[in-house]
């Protein structure tokens, strides 16, 4: 089988082996690790987490599926999550999500086509004395107001070129 | 009167997470030195039982006592998990320990870990912390550098690992057996129980699962003594401080610490919140995580605590109150709490799976005047028929907000299903 993933997420693997009694634990981390170095987490690379760790692909699979952090279908490169929970909900996160839907020119669930941006509604973030906020990749943007969400997209669309 | 607290003076400030500060300003490890060295577990979960520390993260169980359940003769290891995947809407609190005080949580990691004889803790973190997540694992490199974890441990002979795994997205990981499987890299699917986690938990091993915030506090209740630590608390069985997240409608949202037990849940609104914003009127507050029962205005003039709350029909849960001012859509909110609920029922288990679709079917019919009067009792029965009748507490999750709602604000619903407007 051609091989997708990198040597250092094999490494990765092997530093973790030894903390944990089963090697299906390491499951949540490999994939993890891969989307890491993916984006996303492509079937290809779903057998070859599965070849490493032994068990069945589908298994692999019924896992991934399972939480919304793994993204079975490609994603932009800068994925914005507002979250549209209560606390948010109390402070205005209706107003962001569309606005920020109005801006990128996309509903929430899609990506743009430059594939610069998806956007998604997050479930509590956990950030909720602060509210609204939204996950900008692995950063969170607490207090979030519309010009913080405008000026987080422009510096976004900067960074590309 | 004048609260002693022991986590928020150390808050808010990014130096204070340092192994430095935590030696120098918080009689760093000297707990769990003294544990190591002067205490046979035994000792120490007898200290923590006289302290009347309660699970910080939803249920309230006292915490002493699920380490005692821990079976001692077992030859299997055994497992201490704490659970950071603080997940209830409305909770932030456990993120603010990890940020600023994470040697806290390592400290009261290695206390429990001798009391209940495991060798190695995991720290099982939700995925959306990412930057917690590296916080933590720092501070563990820190005290894997000065000794503090790994072989040996103050030259006691004891030895402990800590691994923090990260989850990925799924509020029903913060249920102790979801937690679990996921741990075990499997879906997070809840447990048929029993058996319980202290027989038969991670890996097949007896398990404590306890919360951020309960481990946080055991080093500094064997620092202060058991008695000392439970005479904190101002009502029965409840000791220690409370973190509290205080969202919503509120003048000055925030993280607060109250002495267990010692505020009404309006002085903490009034006098920790600055009261409603805009000097609109109260009109309704969700005292403990999306999932607790909603109290209406009239109804905050009651303890902020497990027990007194639990008496008016509500619950602490993870002590996230969410405040409501007058303006507020509540059928809309109600829609929006459902919806949660049934996008993160795991669906094993046919009530919680077919009744959460069902009650947000129903809200949605409400909301767009398409529903008809009966359909308000019809919401409520199939409420009624989730709540304990699920393998774990989403379903009574999903169940107690609906007929709460409905109870306190039919004439909401009602104007909806006439077709009236009573918000823009």
């Amino acid at each position: 089988m051609e091989k997708h993933l990198s040597d250092k997420f094999y490494t990765a693997m092997k530093k973790l082996e030894p903390r944990y009694p089963t090697k299906k634990a390491l499951i949540l981390p490999a994939l993890h690790q891969a989307q890491e170095e993916y984006g996303w987490l492509p079937k290809e690379v779903l057998a070859e987490i599965a070849e490493y760790i032994g068990v069945h692909a589908a298994q692999i699979r019924e896992v991934a599926s399972f939480y919304t952090m793994y993204n079975l279908k490609p994603v932009g490169k800068n994925h914005i999550k507002i979250c549209t929970n209560v606390a948010c909900c109390l402070r205005g996160a209706d107003e962001l999500m569309s606005f920020a839907e109005k801006k990128l020119g996309i509903k929430c669930g899609e990506t743009t086509p430059d594939g610069l941006f998806s956007l998604s509604e997050e479930e509590c973030l956990g950030a909720c004395t602060t509210a609204p906020a939204m996950m900008a990749n692995d950063d969170y943007i607490e207090e979030l107001d519309v010009n913080k969400l405008n000026d987080f997209i422009e510096k976004m669309k900067v960074v590309k070129s | 009167m004048s609260q002693t607290t022991l986590f928020e003076q150390h808050f808010w400030k990014e130096s204070n997470r340092t192994l430095e500060y935590y030696l120098q300003s918080m009689n760093g490890y000297q707990a769990a030195q003294k544990v190591l060295k002067e205490m046979s577990p035994d000792q120490v979960i007898d200290e923590v039982k006289k302290g009347n520390i309660r699970g910080r993260g939803g249920a309230g169980f006292p915490m002493g006592m699920k380490w005692s359940f821990i079976p001692k003769a077992s030859e299997k290891p055994k497992y201490l998990v704490c659970n950071a995947d603080e997940s209830e809407p409305g909770t932030c609190k456990d993120r603010q320990i990890i940020r600023y005080t994470p040697h806290l949580l390592i400290e009261g990691l290695i206390i429990g870990s001798f009391a209940i004889g495991c060798k190695h803790a995991y720290v099982y973190i939700r995925g959306e912390y990412v930057r917690e997540a590296k916080l933590l694992n720092a501070a563990i490199d820190e005290a894997y550098a000065k000794g503090y974890l790994g072989k040996n441990i103050f030259g006691s002979g004891f030895d402990l690992e800590i691994t923090v795994h990260r989850g990925a997205g799924a509020y029903i990981c913060g249920e102790e057996t979801g937690l679990l499987n996921s741990l075990e890299g499997k879906r997070g699917e809840p447990r048929v129980k029993p058996p319980f986690p202290a027989v038969s938990g991670a890996f097949g091993c007896p398990t404590a699962v306890n919360n951020v915030e309960s481990i946080a506090n055991v080093p500094h209740l064997i620092r202060m003594g058991g008695d000392a630590f439970a005479q904190l608390g101002k009502v029965d069985k409840s000791g220690g401080t409370r973190l509290i997240s205080l969202s919503g409608h509120v003048k000055k949202p925030g993280v607060y610490e109250i002495q267990a037990g010692s505020m009404t849940l309006r002085q903490i609104i009034d006098h920790l919140g600055g009261g409603v914003i805009n000097d609109k009127k109260l009109k309704a507050v969700i005292p403990g995580g999306s999932s607790s029962p909603i109290l209406s205005a009239d109804e905050i003039d009651v303890v902020y605590d497990v027990e007194p709350l639990m008496k008016v029909g509500t619950m602490m849960g993870s002590a996230a109150i969410m405040v409501i001012h007058e303006d507020t859509d509540l059928v809309k909110l109600l829609m929006r709490i459902t919806k949660f609920y049934e996008h993160e029922s795991c669906g094993q288990c046919t009530p919680c799976r077919e009744g959460c679709h069902w009650m947000e079917s129903i809200l949605h019919k409400i909301i767009h005047h398409e529903a008809k009067p009966s359909d308000l009792d019809l919401l409520v029965d199939v409420a009624q028929n989730i709540g304990g009748k699920t393998l774990c507490a989403l379903g009574d999750a999903a169940a107690g907000p609906v007929i709460s709602f409905v109870k306190k604000f039919r004439p909401e619903f009602e104007a909806y299903i006439k077709g009236q407007k009573i918000y823009a």
